[in-house]
């Protein structure tokens, strides 16, 4: 007898939780749909009258009569502050997850675990106020450094911005915000690990590196994957802390690839001027940056998953 | 299963420990001045009960969170809320009848913004159904922050003003700032400009004086968001932190602001010889404003290029945007006695020590009695 309940006959209680969990996930999808639904439809009447091309002029007239609005400045340094930070956070999280689950001490190992999950709860004004105060002024000895040797090439040509409010110096700020995402997920995934593999491999001679090389890493590799892309969607959306350490630029500034520029991403844009949204014209220009936003996420998650999903498929 | 107890007893402890720190943390930290005994126009007696929200310009937040303090404790049962949002929030919300009164660092306008049909007085008048009256409240002076050492007064014109902040005059020691500043040692050093990099209505009243007093040399309208050179910084605390961090900044912020931050402050020369600021410099620039407005609705037009003696020109003027006729007739008489006693002379003359100046008594007399009119 195999006891398999058949299926059409099922239970009361399969049939409600299975009811339930499906209406979950419709849910979560038709919200989703909504949010771009509302983004497309405020956005796309402002992006119609638009009278210059969208997505390459760095132009943000959007008071007056011909409505002139770019976001090339926006998605530039959107774009170059998630890099940095997923840059210094993704390996620093995989590090601090590696050390928490193979290589600390049990007691060692759940107070690192405590104390960098508190690092998530700290508000992001906190982070804005103490990057800008704080640890802002210490960026500019890396500035100097970086500008000495390296400020022929466009990324790290200096400017006249102050160390502390950079593109540089929020990008490493956000790092510190992301990290705990990443590690957090990181290590549940890396203690996951079948013990038969990590047992299979140090018995066949490999040191403690080569076994996480080989056994931990690649079991866990969809798992630190989509850590980062949840860690880069906190990046790529931070607003509070963006908005108090970077610098915005003047109005016709010219254009500059540096790291040690100013600006603001989008997110931080529209929550500078949401309090003057006085036309729908205007507020569509703004939420339309917002709907680039949220493109953007969607694509870099789709390519993650993509990426997941051949890795799955390799190694079943 | 002894450690299982001592464990669930040291995670209770320190529960209890950590509860009883925050809670400690609790109780009112925004201390403004005790109140006066006796002061306003308020009787104890006769104290309206009920609530009142307001919305509006961050300019004004520190005047009327002093006001409602002072009001709230002489008559108890009423409680005035007020959302420091923005003044372009404020209208909105006003317009929408969600809120009793709104705050504005510009009254309503009369013409339709490009790219939309409503104006503002009219649907402000639709949505109360009587005229929307603008009472002028709180004159904040705008001051002119600067951060050079060696530099502790500061004399600027107009034109050279608008000059440094359009990017014209990039260094100190410029000769058109050495010439109106005779004896002054100024550094070579480069000028750091700040603007806000969120629209303000500061930014508004500051490029309403440029464009009104330097014309030739600031020729871009006046509007909320900035059309000079610098660097961004977010609402007047970031810009006035930001030149206090910074050697050779300048910006322009509330008084209030410029001061908490023991900034240097810029005398002003509109033509008629350089003025300090002080309340009473501001008080004269209100005094020579006119009224474009009729009756009640008290919209100034202010004169930036005033060459009034002793006058200090860079100023807005936030008001208080109500119904003349309250749509909710319970709320009348407490929308009545909280503006009475926001204009008293008393209550005005205590806004000085908090950065802003109080109205000259023409204005001030105008107001009460458009206030007396409410109904």
């Amino acid at each position: 007898m195999k006891g398999r309940v058949p299926a059409g006959t099922g239970r009361l209680g399969d049939r409600i939780f299975g009811g339930t969990a499906k209406g979950a996930g419709l849910l979560v999808i038709a919200i989703v749909t909504l949010i771009a639904g509302f983004l497309m439809s405020q956005a796309l009447p402002s992006l119609a009258k638009d009278k210059v091309n969208f997505l390459t002029s760095t132009q943000w007239n959007v008071d007056g009569s011909p409505l002139q609005f770019g976001i090339a400045n926006l998605l530039w340094v959107t774009v170059l502050s998630s890099v940095i930070a997923m840059l210094i956070a993704v390996p620093f999280g995989i590090g601090v997850a590696l050390f928490i689950t193979q290589y600390a001490p049990a007691w060692l190992s759940r107070t690192a675990a405590t104390l960098v999950d508190l690092l998530a709860a700290v508000p992001s004004i906190v982070y804005g106020l103490w990057g800008l105060q704080v640890f802002g002024p210490h960026m500019g000895g890396i500035q100097k450094f970086l500008v000495t040797y390296l400020g022929w090439f466009p990324l790290f040509k200096p400017s006249g911005i102050g160390a502390a409010s950079t593109i540089l110096t929020v990008g490493v700020v956000l790092s510190i915000m992301v990290l705990p995402i990443i590690t957090a997920l990181s290590r549940e995934v890396f203690a996951q690990t079948p013990v038969a593999n990590k047992d299979a491999a140090l018995a066949l001679g490999a040191t403690r590196w080569e076994m996480i090389r080989t056994a931990v890493l690649p079991f866990g590799k969809p798992g630190v994957i989509s850590a980062s892309m949840l860690g880069l969607g906190r990046a790529l959306g931070e607003t509070v802390a963006v908005m108090i350490i970077l610098s915005a630029l003047a109005d016709g500034s010219a254009w500059s690839w540096s790291v040690f520029h100013g600006g603001e991403t989008f997110a931080s844009k529209i929550a500078n001027n949401a309090a003057e949204f006085d036309s729908p014209q205007k507020a569509g220009a703004f939420l339309a940056a917002g709907l680039v936003l949220f493109l953007l996420t969607f694509v870099v998650n789709s390519i993650a998953r993509i990426v997941i999903n051949r890795s799955k498929a390799l190694s079943e | 299963m002894k450690t299982q107890s001592r464990q669930r007893f040291a995670s209770i402890t320190g529960v209890a420990l950590v509860g009883v720190l925050a809670l400690s943390g609790c109780g009112s930290d925004n201390n403004p001045a005790a109140p006066a005994a006796g002061n306003g126009a308020v009787n104890a007696a006769d104290c309206p009960t009920g609530t009142l929200n307001g919305e509006g310009s961050s300019a004004q937040k520190n005047a009327i969170e002093q006001a409602i303090s002072d009001f709230q404790a002489t008559c108890s049962d009423a409680t005035i809320n007020y959302n420091p949002t923005g003044s372009g929030a404020g209208i909105k919300q006003f317009i929408a009848g969600q809120v009793n009164f709104a705050g504005s660092d510009s009254a309503l306008k009369d013409e339709a913004k490009p790219g939309s049909t409503s104006i503002e007085q009219a649907d402000a008048d639709k949505t109360c159904g009587s005229p929307a009256w603008n009472l002028p409240m709180v004159t904040g002076p705008i001051a002119v922050g600067y951060n050079v050492k060696g530099v502790d007064k500061l004399i600027l014109t107009p034109a050279v003003t608008a000059k440094i902040f359009s990017g014209a005059i990039t260094t100190w020691n410029d000769a058109a700032i050495a010439a109106i500043n005779p004896g002054a040692t100024l550094p070579a050093e480069a000028i750091k400009v700040f603007f806000r990099s969120d629209e303000s209505g500061t930014t508004e009243n500051f490029t309403k004086y440029l464009h009104a007093a330097a014309a030739a040399d600031w020729a871009a309208d006046p509007a909320k968001k900035w059309s000079g050179k610098g660097e961004g910084k977010e609402k007047s605390a970031g810009v006035a932190n930001a030149v206090k961090s910074t050697e050779g900044g300048i910006t322009y912020a509330e008084w209030s602001y410029a001061k908490d931050n023991k900034l240097g402050i810029a005398q002003i020369d509109n033509g008629a010889g350089p003025v300090e600021l002080t309340g009473e410099a501001v008080g004269k620039a209100v005094a020579v404003a006119t009224q474009a407005g009729s009756g009640n609705n008290i919209k100034l037009q202010l004169d930036y290029a005033t060459k009034e003696a002793g006058a200090y020109p860079i100023l807005l003027v936030t008001y208080e945007i109500v119904c003349s006729k309250a749509k909710d007739p319970a709320k009348a008489t407490l929308v009545k006695e909280f503006l009475n006693s926001f204009a008293a002379a008393d209550e005005q003359k205590k806004l000085q020590d908090i950065g802003y100046a109080p109205l000259p008594s023409a204005v001030q007399t105008k107001v009460t009695s458009a206030i007396g009119a409410l109904s």
